[in-house]
């Protein structure tokens, strides 16, 4: 399966990025093949407005069938969820620290929303 | 003759001096409140509701069965307003600004329009006024079609003269409700904040090229930067509110100033002249 997972760099070592819509990039991590790719989100972080809806369809364009982000607003969830996929809260340094604890099945889901539009 | 009283500053008195300023004519008036997001000149012109109607733009609908999931529509839209997902769009429409895009190229025309609340719009009497306020409703972020209705007001009035009460800032709210003024007059109090962002109004004024002039409110409260601002640029003083205690505490109480302190009911019947001498001299020398 393919995740996206929030980031503001291009490897697993850079930082993870709490924010969902207006995260720099996703990093797109396939557990198959134990490979990524990187997703640039730099657009939605300077949108004036729909950076949730906006970055939600990239990572639903991605093939990715689940997200490990900081926290998710009420319009990226609606997308997220409509799309079928999972959500995940990580409290984590890096992008692979955050991997790593989704493997180990330390990740609590997100069911809806936990944060207001434009929380920063 | 249709004014607009507005500031960079929040605070600085535009409602103070268009309420006072609606209370010392004689005659019918038209007053419109558009500073939507806290209206409040309401607190002073205590008018009995003639009607109140909602305020509504056109947001997307979209019939299914008609629906391919081309994404057509989240193509064009230059608000993130619609997520195509699974072949179906997902409309959010907070974010819609009513441009009406997805409707019109949806190739399988299986997008209407329909009306989605913003806000409302109430009309009160009140001796020789009628008083227009414009409400956002909360959590809304588009002011300017809640202005426009309000606006519509001024367009087929009785009245011989609009007063605008304008929201504060130099954003699309403000420019929309000063845009078509005859004469903006800018509130200002003598202070850092009011004269930096005074000078911001200037600019959008000037920019816009409507004639206006400066109302210093609290006069003698903070120093002469703004007195020596005005005098630099060529911009009219057209009245000084004295910095008075008294006139704080009437205005607190919610009454009107030229009432309780009829002292100042000559300042302002003095700046309906004023006013009314610059709109009807050709050639302003301020724009």
């Amino acid at each position: 399966m393919k995740i996206a997972c929030t980031a503001s760099g291009d490897t697993l070592e850079a930082p993870f990025d709490n924010r969902f819509g207006r995260a720099e990039k996703f990093i797109i991590y396939d557990t198959e093949s134990n490979t990524y790719t990187v997703l640039d989100n730099s657009q939605n972080l300077q949108a004036a407005q729909g950076a949730g809806v906006q970055s939600a369809q990239h990572v639903v364009a991605s093939g990715a069938t689940a997200i490990i982000t900081g926290h998710l607003g009420p319009k990226a969830a609606r997308v997220i969820f409509a799309a079928g996929i999972d959500a995940y809260h990580a409290d984590a340094q890096t992008v692979g620290e955050a991997l790593a604890m989704f493997k180990s099945k330390a990740l609590k889901p997100l069911r809806d929303a936990d944060v207001e539009g434009h929380w920063v | 003759m249709r004014i607009a009283i507005a500031s960079g500053k929040g605070g600085t008195g535009k409602t103070f001096v268009t309420v006072n300023l609606a209370r010392s004519f004689g005659n019918p008036l038209l007053v419109l409140d558009c500073d939507v997001e806290e209206p409040n000149s309401n607190l002073f012109i205590h008018g009995d509701l003639i009607s109140e109607r909602r305020s509504t733009v056109l947001v997307p609908r979209v019939d299914e069965s008609l629906c391919e999931g081309s994404k057509v529509c989240s193509e064009v839209c230059e608000f993130n307003a619609i997520a195509v997902i699974g072949g179906k769009p997902l409309i959010f429409e907070d974010l819609c600004h009513s441009c009406g895009a997805c409707a019109m190229f949806c190739p399988n025309g299986a997008i209407g329009e329909i009306e989605h609340k913003i806000g409302k719009v109430t009309v009160r009497t009140s001796d020789n006024i009628r008083l227009v306020e414009g409400m956002l409703d909360v959590g809304k972020a588009l002011a300017v079609p809640v202005i426009r209705d309000v606006k519509h007001f001024a367009d087929d009035a009785k009245e011989e003269h609009v007063l605008i009460d304008s929201p504060p800032g130099t954003s699309c709210p403000m420019v929309w409700t000063v845009g078509d003024a005859d004469l903006v007059i800018l509130v200002a109090e003598p202070t850092s904040f009011g004269l930096h962002d005074l000078e911001l109004a200037v600019e959008t004024v000037r920019e816009i090229g409507i004639q206006f002039g400066v109302v210093i409110n609290k006069d003698g409260l903070g120093d002469d930067r703004l007195e020596r601002y005005c005098e630099k640029e060529g911009i009219e003083i057209l009245a000084r509110i004295p910095h008075d205690r008294r006139i704080a505490e009437v205005y607190a109480k919610g009454e009107q100033v030229i009432d309780v302190l009829p002292q100042y009911h000559e300042l302002f019947t003095n700046l309906w002249n004023t006013i009314t001498r610059k709109v009807h001299t050709v050639g302003g020398s301020d724009v």
